[in-house]
């Protein structure tokens, strides 16, 4: 079914992060820890599913001078809105977000999806696609932030994995894993081992 | 004042806006694949930073600050506008990248069709929305700074970007595992180099 493909083709085919190459700066910046990084999954899925509605609702009476400009004042209503929500039910969490989910508004992936898709096709589809590649942004992130806390902290989810007999021994938390720049070496390497399955994608 | 070399040489080195930032990543990955498109990008980077963040230091002074609109009026002293910073930043990139896709898809049409979705894609570069912010976090006090700002900020960007175009190049005749080739190792090369890039850290001037 033609809907189907459109949620599961950014799991892997069409991935916005290792395939579209959409969505870095905020995947590098929030996956230090996992809850961040989940709850900005779901916010960009949010966001990124609605905003793809709308405009598909409105493309054909969008004036195509101007349509940047609507488009990004309908993901920032959206962006207000979402972050009003966080406040209000996961405080903590939207305190370490801080400016990133106000970032969320020039994420490409928007854009992208915006630009790419919802300006050329109805709006259910629209929609899935958004969800779809929100999906597939939240799967990057969640394999990032796992490895990246993991080596980083030692822990998952704000609990304590490795435990002190551990340290005692004379392991030390890799302080790279921290950095951004480990975070961009750990994407590189999940794109050598998604391509190495999924020999499509490899660019000629 | 600062001395207005030293912010420009500060911006394209100890912070160049991709390896010490990290902002505009996107394009920045996608488009480094040959060094002719990345000059390109690179420039019409330099020209929208260049031009965006002295009109929205306009903005901000004259219009958003707390105490900005009192040339209206003394009435006007207590009001603060920053919340609108937001909105109204990227309101004006949004309206000048609009003007430079239509005079470069008239002037050099290979260009906008190797740019492709890209180019639109520079007014929510998260480099030109946080040269922006940053122009308004540390509170030029020219004009002057802020148009060296901007001019350091994107001129670094552009660096960074024909920078890694040129290794992706060279490396084209490598005996890279084929997995690997492309994409991923564009990833691996920019951390690489935003480690080395934060060498220039500790340099003070």
């Amino acid at each position: 079914m033609k809907n189907l493909k459109l949620l599961i083709n950014p799991l892997n085919n069409e991935n916005p992060i290792t395939v579209q190459v959409l969505g870095i700066c905020s995947a590098l910046a929030v996956t230090v820890q996992m809850k961040p990084a989940i709850v900005m999954a779901l916010s960009v899925t949010v966001v990124t599913a609605f905003s793809n509605l709308i405009i598909s609702m409105g493309r054909n009476t969008i004036p195509p001078r101007i349509r940047i400009i609507v488009q990004l004042v309908v993901v920032a209503f959206l962006v207000i809105v979402v972050d009003q929500l966080l406040k209000a039910y996961v405080y903590d969490v939207s305190k370490k977000l801080s400016v990133f989910v106000g970032l969320i508004i020039t994420n490409c992936i928007l854009m992208g999806r915006l630009e790419a898709f919802a300006m050329n096709n109805k709006p259910w589809e629209s929609f899935l696609d958004g969800i779809g590649n929100g999906a597939g942004y939240g799967l990057i992130l969640i394999a990032l932030s796992t490895f990246r806390e993991l080596l980083g902290s030692g822990s998952l989810m704000g609990y304590q994995l490795i435990p002190e007999s551990v340290y005692q021994l004379g392991y030390k938390d890799n302080g790279m894993m921290i950095l951004p720049p480990m975070a961009l070496i750990t994407v590189g390497l999940i794109i050598w081992i998604q391509r190495s399955y999924n020999t499509k994608l490899i660019e000629k | 004042m600062e001395n207005l070399f030293n912010l420009f040489i500060r911006n394209v080195f100890t912070e160049n806006m991709v390896f010490a930032y990290f902002l505009g990543m996107c394009s920045f990955l996608a488009v480094s694949k040959t060094v002719k498109t990345s000059v390109g990008l690179g420039i019409a980077v330099v020209f929208v930073i260049t031009v965006t963040v002295p009109v929205n230091w306009l903005l901000e002074n004259y219009l958003l600050k707390a105490g900005a609109l009192s040339w209206l009026g003394p009435a006007f002293e207590g009001v603060d506008l920053s919340f609108l910073s937001f909105l109204l930043f990227i309101a004006v990139i949004a309206a000048i990248v609009q003007l430079i896709e239509m005079v470069i898809e008239k002037t050099a049409p290979a260009l906008y069709n190797a740019l492709g979705i890209f180019l639109p894609l520079i007014a929510v570069n998260c480099a030109v929305l946080g040269a922006a912010l940053f122009m308004q976090e540390r509170e030029y006090g020219t004009i002057a700074e802020a148009t060296v700002y901007g001019f350091g900020a994107g001129f670094g960007w552009a660096l960074a970007i024909v920078v890694l175009a040129a290794i992706r190049e060279k490396l084209k005749y490598s005996n890279v595992p084929v997995p690997l080739r492309g994409l991923g190792l564009a990833f691996i090369l920019t951390g690489l180099l935003a480690i080395a890039f934060m060498g220039f850290s500790g340099i003070k001037i």
